[in-house]
């Protein structure tokens, strides 16, 4: 076997965006030797670009809101595919870990009387979002950094993970390499929390970064997990369309939340025409009424800019393809015409400045253009709703990288109070599965040395593909096939270029040596991409109907069976896929009743 | 399409500046080409990033020797034709290309003092004025990005003085923990432990830099000066501070 680095823990983290820092911080609490690895430096991790805020129903600002309210708001926003009991636990636990990041340092901006201000945001009845201006991920991620910082927790930073090892069914470790090296690293563990993420990185216009290659959703399907809900990806509806370098990055749903407004190229407020049945007796049908919303909740409905995700994101993709889009093909965003530049500038700096820096656009004086960007993965590795487990014993996961919380369609502001509300529940399940464990499993080298040999594969032969170009033909083979429109003919076309990308991917030739060489990273990260790629395309041919993040043009309605299942995929050992439709967990009556007071 | 020619530093300390001609389109920040040049011709170039936005503080790097994120430098700001010169942060050891080891920097954040805050009020929440956060907010908007640390003359060419200077951005986040209205943790933010604070001659170097506009000397170092006298002569008054939260 070739020369490992070894260390042993009792739980090891991957991953250190808000679920992995929170389940790091859990599992010291309860006393394991705890360890968290990450692929950037730390406090670098997705969760920082998280900008509107976390959800949670404090009651501060309207106090009709309670944990129900969330709840329910949470399974609409999802069409009713949630795992029940995640999106319950989720609702009732979010306001005590916000007011716990409070206590760790979190200064959230206040209410008059001092309390924690929350804002307005799509599919959530009340102003519900705690928030920080619009750097709110930044706030979280450094606040459970410190925090994990002052426990002693050991940081592995700029290290990736390539394979979960396994001792018979049950978890035994990882290996990875440092990034800066190239040298192998070798973790024995009682138990593992994946935290990795996302996996936007597989399509050509994402708001995702370089780390966001599904890397844990792979590593659970090599390890034998079961995955839910793969067919449902998030296109954010307002990510940046020009100039083209900046393509697909965020534009916080703050924006509209703090009045602003979508536009097609006539100025038409165009959401008015998209208001699907579910939510068209709680959304306004005049602009005037939309207007007064925003200060009067008693007697007007809430505006049809803030309509869950999926829909304005499907909307804005039929008015650019009717042809009254924006002139680089998107939609404008306007909130200058709205509200006063101070109140914009002070309730939305960051936006202000990635304009003016970026785009050389004055948000106070013009409409953005903005457009679909391939945000979130709601599908991921199914868990336990208590303790994060999976089917693998000793394999937990929280955060974006695990599936069943967020249905089919993800509410803005739910993916950071799901970080910390499962992110602290994983690490409690792993701490306490290390804890009933005598010894660490035992470690089969025969799996570490191949992951060895795979990884040093493509210094050696002669191919000629480069790296970076397959993963550009992955992404745009993705964007075009398995969008935010799909049909049974392109993701056929999708499977069968993946295969080709397979192919080549053997023969791929990496240049330089073993020291932080990113080439040679992205290479190792190619083979997850590609399996995750074909997971998600599989399950999405799977699912013959169209709902929430998952949108057929064949098969354009949703369908009454399809609402009682969740698509399964597994990976075998010799890398077939298979697909199936499972029962999803069946809703308590006193929560149904939530559902039918309408 | 215009061509950018990029001087780019390449390998270790004891590498060398490497030329490259790379044609970039309208729009683009240094950082895509960067990115570009990666993808067509040198596949190895070493650099770090993540939000590509400003946000994570990934990306700095020395662009024609100031200290700067890749992301935000649009290639309007430079004259086509002219040479941009790329460079790895100089005062951290170099691991590769542009990218540096800024282990130093999470040295210096492991002995930074922790808050503990006063309990709840009855009803669970805690009770904030905006105004009473205002300076802590503008202290929390730091992404690390180490570019302050990187220009200041106490480390930058002094490599000794790493050992007792823990740097801008470590005053920052004392600052931040100094003047949390509810923190009862007195004293140990500045006094027990000076973290290198009396090196500092309130050049404004790091404020000129900082890519958040965050006014690292005059609200965050000065203040903390002034404090340390205080505390070290009067501490009574640190703790009725403490108690009525103005500082
Ligand atoms: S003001 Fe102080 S901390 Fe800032 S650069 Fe100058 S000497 Fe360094
Ligand atoms: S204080 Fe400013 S310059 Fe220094 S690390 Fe923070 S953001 Fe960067
Ligand atoms: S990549 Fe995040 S600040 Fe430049």
């Amino acid at each position: 076997m070739a020369d490992f680095e070894t260390h042993e823990f009792d739980v090891l983290v991957i991953g250190a965006g808000g679920a992995g820092l929170r389940a790091a911080i859990e599992s010291a609490v309860l006393g394991q030797r705890t360890a968290i690895v990450c692929k950037s430096l730390l406090g670098k991790a997705h969760t920082v670009m998280a900008e509107g805020g976390i959800a949670a129903a404090l009651s501060n600002v309207y106090s009709e809101d309670n944990w129900r309210v969330h709840f329910r708001d949470t399974m609409r926003g999802g069409k009713m595919l949630n795992n029940w009991r995640m999106a319950q636990l989720h609702a009732q636990e979010a306001p005590d870990r916000v007011r716990e990041l409070e206590e760790w340092g979190a200064l959230f901006d206040r209410t008059e009387d001092g309390r924690i201000l929350q804002r307005d945001f799509g599919g959530h009845r009340y102003a519900r979002l705690a928030h920080v201006g619009d750097r709110t991920g930044l706030e979280m991620i450094r606040t459970l950094q410190q925090r994990l910082v002052a426990l002693g927790v050991d940081v592995f930073q700029e290290l990736t993970v390539t394979r979960l090892l396994t001792d018979g069914d049950r978890i035994a470790g990882a290996v990875g390499y440092w990034r800066d090296s190239g040298r192998l690293v070798l973790f024995r563990a009682k138990a593992v929390v994946l935290a990795t993420g996302g996996l936007g990185k597989i399509w050509a216009i994402t708001s995702n970064s370089w780390e966001g290659t599904g890397d844990g959703h792979a590593l659970a399907m090599y390890a034998g997990a079961d995955m839910i809900d793969m067919e449902f990806v998030q296109f954010h509806p307002t990510g940046m369309v020009w100039p083209p370098s900046v393509r697909g990055i965020l534009v916080t749903e703050g924006v509209r939340g703090d009045g602003g407004t979508l536009r097609n190229q006539s100025g038409e407020r165009f959401m008015f025409r998209y208001i699907p049945p579910m939510f068209a007796a709680e959304t306004a049908d005049s602009e005037e009424e939309a207007d007064r919303w925003y200060d009067d909740r008693q007697h007007a409905r809430r505006t049809p800019d803030l309509l869950p995700r999926d829909e304005v994101a499907r909307a804005i993709n039929a008015e650019v393809r009717a042809g009254r889009g924006s002139p680089h093909g998107g939609v404008f965003l306007d909130i200058a015409s709205r509200r006063p530049a101070e109140y914009i500038k002070r309730r939305l700096p960051s936006m202000y400045h990635q304009f003016k820096e970026l785009a050389g656009v004055d948000i106070t004086r013009e409409p953005m253009e903005v457009g679909p960007t391939c945000h979130y993965a709601m599908g991921g590795m199914r868990v336990d709703a208590e303790t994060g487990a999976s089917n693998v014993a000793g394999l937990y996961g929280a955060g974006e990288v695990t599936g069943g919380m967020h249905g089919s369609n993800r509410l803005g502001g739910n993916s950071l109070s799901d970080l910390v509300v499962f992110g602290r529940r994983a690490g409690m399940g792993a701490a306490q599965h290390a804890a009933g464990l005598q010894a660490v499993p035992a470690l089969d080298s025969s799996q570490a040395s191949a992951c060895d040999e795979s990884m040093e594969a493509p210094f050696r032969g002669d191919g000629k593909e480069n790296p970076y170009t397959l993963h550009r033909e992955l992404q745009d083979l993705m964007q075009v096939n398995v969008g935010i429109i799909r049909t049974d003919s392109d993701m056929r076309a999708a499977l069968a270029g993946i295969a080709g990308l397979r192919e080549r991917a053997t023969r791929v030739k990496v240049e330089g040596g073993a020291a932080y060489n990113p080439g040679w990273h992205l290479a190792i990260d190619l083979g997850h991409m590609l399996t995750v790629a074909e997971a998600a395309t599989r399950s999405a041919l799977e699912r013959k109907e169209s709902r929430g993040g998952h949108t057929r043009d064949d098969f354009p309605n949703a369908s009454g069976e399809f609402a009682k299942v969740n698509v399964v995929v597994r990976r075998a050992a010799d890398g077939a896929f298979s697909v199936s439709q499972e029962s999803l967990p069946a809703m308590p009556a006193e929560l149904q009743r939530l559902f039918e007071e309408d | 399409m215009p061509t950018a020619h990029l001087r780019v530093w390449r390998g270790t300390d004891d590498g060398e500046y490497v030329e490259y001609e790379v044609e970039y389109d309208e729009g683009m920040v240094v950082l895509d080409v960067v990115h570009r040049l990666q993808a067509t011709q040198t596949p190895d170039l070493a650099v770090r990033w993540n939000c590509k936005a400003g946000k994570c503080g990934s990306c700095s790097a020395e662009i024609n020797g100031k200290p700067r994120l890749q992301c935000m430098q649009r290639m309007e700001l430079y004259p086509e034709g002219e040479t941009i010169t790329l460079a790895p942060l100089k005062t951290f050891p170099i691991i590769r290309d542009l990218v540096t080891n800024v282990a130093w920097n999470y040295d210096q954040a492991r002995a930074m003092p922790e808050l503990r805050l006063r309990p709840a009020d009855a009803d669970g929440n805690r009770r904030m004025a905006q105004i009473d956060i205002d300076r802590g907010q503008e202290f929390h908007k730091c992404i690390e990005c180490y570019i302050c640390q990187d220009v200041c003359h106490v480390i930058r060419d002094h490599p000794e003085n790493m050992a007792g200077f823990a740097g801008p951005r470590f005053f920052v986040q004392l600052a931040s923990i100094a003047m949390h209205p509810l923190d009862t943790n007195t004293r140990r933010a500045t006094v027990d432990h000076g973290f290198g604070l009396d090196y500092c001659n309130i050049t404004k170097c790091c404020t000129d830099v900082c890519p958040e506009g965050i006014h690292i000397t005059d609200n965050a170092i000065i203040p903390l000066k002034e404090r340390r006298v205080d505390e070290f002569h009067d501490p009574l008054r640190i703790i009725a501070r403490k108690l009525t939260g103005r500082g």
